[in-house]
């Protein structure tokens, strides 16, 4: 299993009153296998894609990523994990502007010791990047940056891909053909997708759904 | 809609109190050293001119000698023509081991008699008392305590119209302490004259006649070239602070995009916004403005001592009284302080009144429209740069000088970013590791927002490696130039004449040579010069710091028929060895050569004792050096110390005199070092309020990379290395910058402002040292940012991907 979350708890202290996120999810993800995670807005869904990339921490229950429990681990432990393990697209994109698109889309797979240059070229040469690998962020429009994105996220050979609302930023058209790309990417890739999403259209490309209302899994 | 619109501006600064604090303390410091400044000169020009008109030189005209003195004869001549004039004899008397600088004036006719009977005849003094043998001194109560101490033959009157350190006393006994008795320095042409009488150019044609108001201008004019390197001081440190303003100012902005994006969605017009904005810096700048001006008076109070001692050892210029707060100070600090915001606030004032309605707030990177910028801020730097090259090739002089400097700093600084920018292109080029690859083109993502720090602190390490490496040469070639100067074992100082006699008796007795030091006082072309009389000695050949010279120089000398001038002297008067100077319309000697003569502000010549005393035979003769063993000296002033009964203080060894002298020279820079370290520390501060300010910024650009894998802390540690990078590549960049800004003070500056060119020496130890504080200001500056980064709570970052910021 690359991502097992058991019975996760969530809270974000306020001025007067706490306020629950997360009550007690939990779901299985075996390697392979792609989930989409839907709900409406302050359902929590952002907050259990942030848990399951170690990137912040949980209350209470337990996550595991490709058999490693996060909850003992210190800040630096959860940041190797990140750099060996764990891909993440993000509706901003959150490419570095400094850097040009060759150098975003292999910074992640070479801060991990996993860069192949080869795989890197083969993935811009699918997302429709090689001749834009000189250029730099600013000078791409939308689809082509969530494409560098998804390309940075691949080129890691991740065991685990998570996705906020990858393709929300982009139009149906563009949004369709960069979700058929990044499912067969990550079907050749090997890794598990984990995808948060609005969208039922895009929810019903992938292999599970899981919806999330109030904090929980309904 | 103005108070709700103002509401909602203001409402910025709550959320950004260190920003606020920021501003106004960058304001604070770039007025207060600026001020500060400003109420040294202000209080020094001020004395200048109460000395003048205390000295009554400047009520009437002067006839000034263009050489040498006016003979007494020539006196008697014009005033028996029908010319109303009073004669002035001016000198310096020594008193034990004190020098006051003596006026001999006519009591009778002299526009200061109204002051002084008046302080006489409330001192109670016999009327005629002054006039009549033994004489009677007028001094400040200051100068008179002083002079009571130091002799009780003159009896002395104390006024407090006078300035400090000058005697008054009536010219008959002025000659005789002197030993003037038929001489004059200049005479005063007094207001009230015949009608019809014979031109005073026909009558005196080797006399100048000098304006009143000139008069009153003379200490201030020499003096002009050290208030000219303090307000470049102030002005360099007025600029740096400006940067952290300018900084501030538009960060503020442009944190308020999206606010005056809605505001003017919600109606408010643009014009109004602007209005709010000029006004809120307005309100900023006045608050800033009297912070700094009161920090700017405890500045110039502390130093104004220092200052004192500077003017008086580089010019002997008197600068007396405490520092006083002048209406017209607070003013021009205040117009200063509002002047300097408006100007560092006008480009972000100007960009939000172009701006569009529609316009998105800018948080990602700017890369091209960076490159553009630093393209054209390099390409304004390079015409600074040929500006200043240009006016200092065409003109001469010192304003010249600082022009050229000018254009070199400022054109250095403009040029920095893309300096710094290619440089770590380069280095991204050359890394291999993709975290290094990361922070080199972060490093130059940031340079931006940094550019205006890093140039504050190019422009405090190059002034501080330029005036460092001038003070240091300075420093070196003074203290070679004393072991030259004071070669003799010891210096002794007699009390009379004829203990002076029997003392070189009783020395040479004992195969000691003595080598008298005796000189007398003219005047040449208005201003003093000291004539210098030596004995024919292998230590002068030996020794002496000449720097040009004939061939047999000494042997000219010696023979009468030559003279050596003071560097400061020949530059002024544009004399060089060949040619001859004229020290008195019937004596003319040639010039054999110049030698280097710090510290001393006035001219000085030496030719041989025989010669000096053919023309002045009455010249003080107590003061001489003694060669002999090193090991001698403790015994051998013992003895003359108890046989002669020469007080303690009037033997001096040489160690004991060279150490006084260094004393001086370092008290005289310690308001350059002051200067230099408080620039630094605006710098330093430059640094630190713009990792602050910009820390929150840059949460877009270190949340992916957080996400990537790279831990909070290793994140913190990038910022102290890339705040590290910036300084040393800025730090080594200062490097030659400095050294040419030694080399215009050494070779252009000093020259202009103290008539001596120094060798250039480089002191690599100290560049290393001043290179290592500006790594530990980056480090400091760099490390509260990377403390609360490292302290940052995931969930901040997490809020950049959700779009929540």
């Amino acid at each position: 299993m690359v991502l097992k979350i058991r019975n996760v708890t969530k809270t974000y202290p306020g001025q007067t009153l706490e306020t629950a996120v997360l009550r007690g999810v939990s779901l299985d993800l075996p390697a392979g296998s792609s989930l989409a995670l839907t709900g409406d807005s302050g359902s929590g869904k952002s907050t259990l894609l942030h848990l399951a990339g170690a990137l912040d921490r949980f209350d209470s229950g337990e996550i595991e990523i490709a058999g490693t429990p996060l909850s003992n681990l210190r800040d630096r432990q959860r940041a190797a994990l990140r750099r060996k393990d764990v891909s993440l697209v993000f509706q901003q994109f959150n490419l570095i502007p400094s850097l040009s698109i060759w150098q975003n889309i292999s910074l992640h797979a070479r801060l991990g010791n996993r860069w192949d240059a080869d795989w890197g070229q083969a993935l811009a040469d699918r997302l429709g990047l090689t001749g834009l690998l000189d250029r730099y962020p600013e000078q791409l429009s939308g689809g082509q940056q969530q494409r560098v994105a998804i390309g940075r996220a691949l080129a890691l050979r991740p065991k685990l891909l998570l996705a906020d609302e990858p393709t929300g930023n982009l139009d149906e058209t563009a949004s369709a053909a960069v979700m058929d790309l990044m499912l067969e990417l990550v079907r050749e890739s090997g890794a598990a997708l984990f995808l948060v999403t609005h969208s039922d259209a895009i929810a019903r490309m992938l292999d599970q759904r899981l919806h999330l209302q109030l904090g929980q899994t309904a | 809609m103005i108070r709700t619109a103002l509401s909602a501006i203001l409402s910025h600064w709550r959320r950004h109190p260190l920003q606020l604090v920021t501003l106004m303390a960058g304001l604070a410091l770039a007025t207060g050293l600026w001020s500060a400044v400003q109420a040294i000169n202000g209080e020094a020009r001020a004395s200048y001119a109460r000395a003048a008109e205390q000295l009554g030189t400047t009520v009437a005209d002067r006839l000034a000698p263009e050489d040498g003195s006016i003979p007494l004869r020539q006196y008697a001549s014009l005033r028996r023509s029908g010319w109303q004039l009073t004669p002035v004899l001016e000198g310096t008397v020594r008193f034990k081991r004190q020098s006051f600088d003596i006026m001999g004036i006519d009591l009778l006719s002299h526009p200061l008699v109204p002051a002084l009977a008046e302080a006489a005849e409330q001192d109670s003094a016999p009327a005629l008392d002054a006039l009549l043998p033994p004489g009677r001194f007028f001094a400040h109560p200051e100068t008179a305590q002083m002079l009571s101490a130091a002799q009780s033959e003159h009896p002395v009157t104390q006024t407090d119209r006078l300035p400090r350190g000058v005697l008054i006393a009536d010219i008959s006994l002025a000659s005789r302490l002197l030993r003037q008795p038929d001489s004059l320095s200049y005479l005063i042409i007094l207001p009230d004259q015949i009608p019809g009488l014979t031109p005073l150019e026909q009558l005196a044609p080797g006399l100048t006649r000098i304006p009143a108001r000139n008069a009153a201008a003379d200490t201030a004019r020499l003096t002009d070239s050290f208030h000219l390197n303090l307000t470049a001081f102030g002005l360099l440190s007025f600029a740096v602070g400006l940067f952290i303003v300018q900084g501030t100012i538009g960060l503020s902005l442009e944190q308020r995009r999206s606010m005056i994006r809605t505001l003017r969605g919600l109606g408010v017009p643009m014009r109004a916004l602007v209005a709010l904005f000029a006004a809120e810096l307005a309100v900023v700048a006045l608050i800033s403005g009297i912070a700094g001006l009161a920090g700017g008076y405890l500045v110039a109070a502390a130093l104004l001592p220092d200052v004192q001692a500077t003017l008086s050892g580089l010019y002997g210029a008197s600068v007396d009284g405490a520092l006083s707060l002048r209406l017209e100070w607070v003013l021009s600090g205040l117009a200063m302080a509002c002047g300097g915001t408006f100007l560092a606030g006008a480009q972000a004032l100007y960009a939000l009144w172009r701006m569009p309605l529609l316009a998105a707030p800018a948080t990602q990177a700017r890369g091209q429209q960076a490159s553009n910028s630093h393209l054209a801020a390099a390409i304004a730097g390079v015409v600074c740069l040929l500006a200043g090259l240009t006016v200092i090739l065409i003109f001469q002089g010192l304003i010249a000088g600082f022009v050229f400097l000018s254009g070199l700093m400022l054109g250095a600084a403009l040029m920095l970013p893309l300096l710094i920018s290619t440089g770590l292109r380069i280095g991204a080029r050359l890394c291999t590791r993709p975290f290094a690859e990361w922070l080199w083109a972060d490093t130059r993502a940031q340079l931006p927002g940094m550019s205006l720090a890093l140039m504050a602190l190019l422009l405090a390490l190059a002034t501080n490696i330029g005036v460092g490496t001038m003070v240091s040469s300075f420093r070196l070639t003074f203290t070679g130039w004393l072991d030259q100067r004071l070669p003799a074992e010891v210096y002794v100082t007699t009390t009379s004449d004829e203990q002076g006699e029997r003392l070189t008796q009783w020395l040479e007795d004992r195969g000691i040579t003595v080598l008298p030091i005796r000189h007398s006082d003219i005047r040449y072309k208005g201003a003093p010069l000291r004539i210098y009389g030596v004995a024919d000695d292998e230590t002068y050949r030996q020794n002496w710091p000449l720097l040009e010279a004939l061939p047999n120089v000494w042997d000219r000398v010696a023979a009468g028929e030559a003279l050596l001038v003071n560097e400061q002297f020949a530059r002024r008067h544009d004399l060089k060895p060949g040619r001859t100077l004229a020290l008195a319309p019937d004596w003319e000697l040639t010039i054999a050569g110049i030698y280097s003569d710090y510290g001393n502000p006035n001219g000085q010549v030496i030719t041989s004792l025989a010669a000096l005393l053919a023309r002045a035979p009455d010249i003080p003769n107590r003061q001489f050096g003694l060669r002999l063993p090193a090991e001698d000296v403790p015994e051998l002033a013992t003895y003359i110390r108890e046989a002669f009964e020469i007080p303690r203080e009037n033997i001096v060894d040489q160690v004991g005199i060279k150490a006084r002298s260094l004393g001086v020279f370092e008290r005289t820079f310690t308001i350059t070092s002051a200067l230099n370290l408080l620039t630094l520390g605006v710098a330093g501060f430059a640094m630190l309020t713009s990792l602050l300010t910009l820390w929150s910024q840059r949460l877009p650009q270190l949340a992916p990379v957080w996400a990537m894998g790279l831990s909070r802390r290793q994140l913190a540690g990038a910022e102290i290395l890339r705040s590290l990078l910036l300084a040393a590549i800025t730090a080594v960049l200062a490097l030659p910058l400095g050294l040419v800004l030694a080399w215009a003070l050494l070779a252009v500056i000093n020259v202009e402002a103290f008539g001596w060119k120094l060798p250039m020496h480089l002191f690599p130890e100290d560049w290393l040292r001043l290179i290592l504080l500006a790594l530990l200001a980056a480090v400091v500056a760099a490390a509260l940012p990377a403390r609360r980064l490292s302290r940052l709570d995931p969930a901040e970052l997490l809020k950049v991907f959700a779009n929540e910021r």
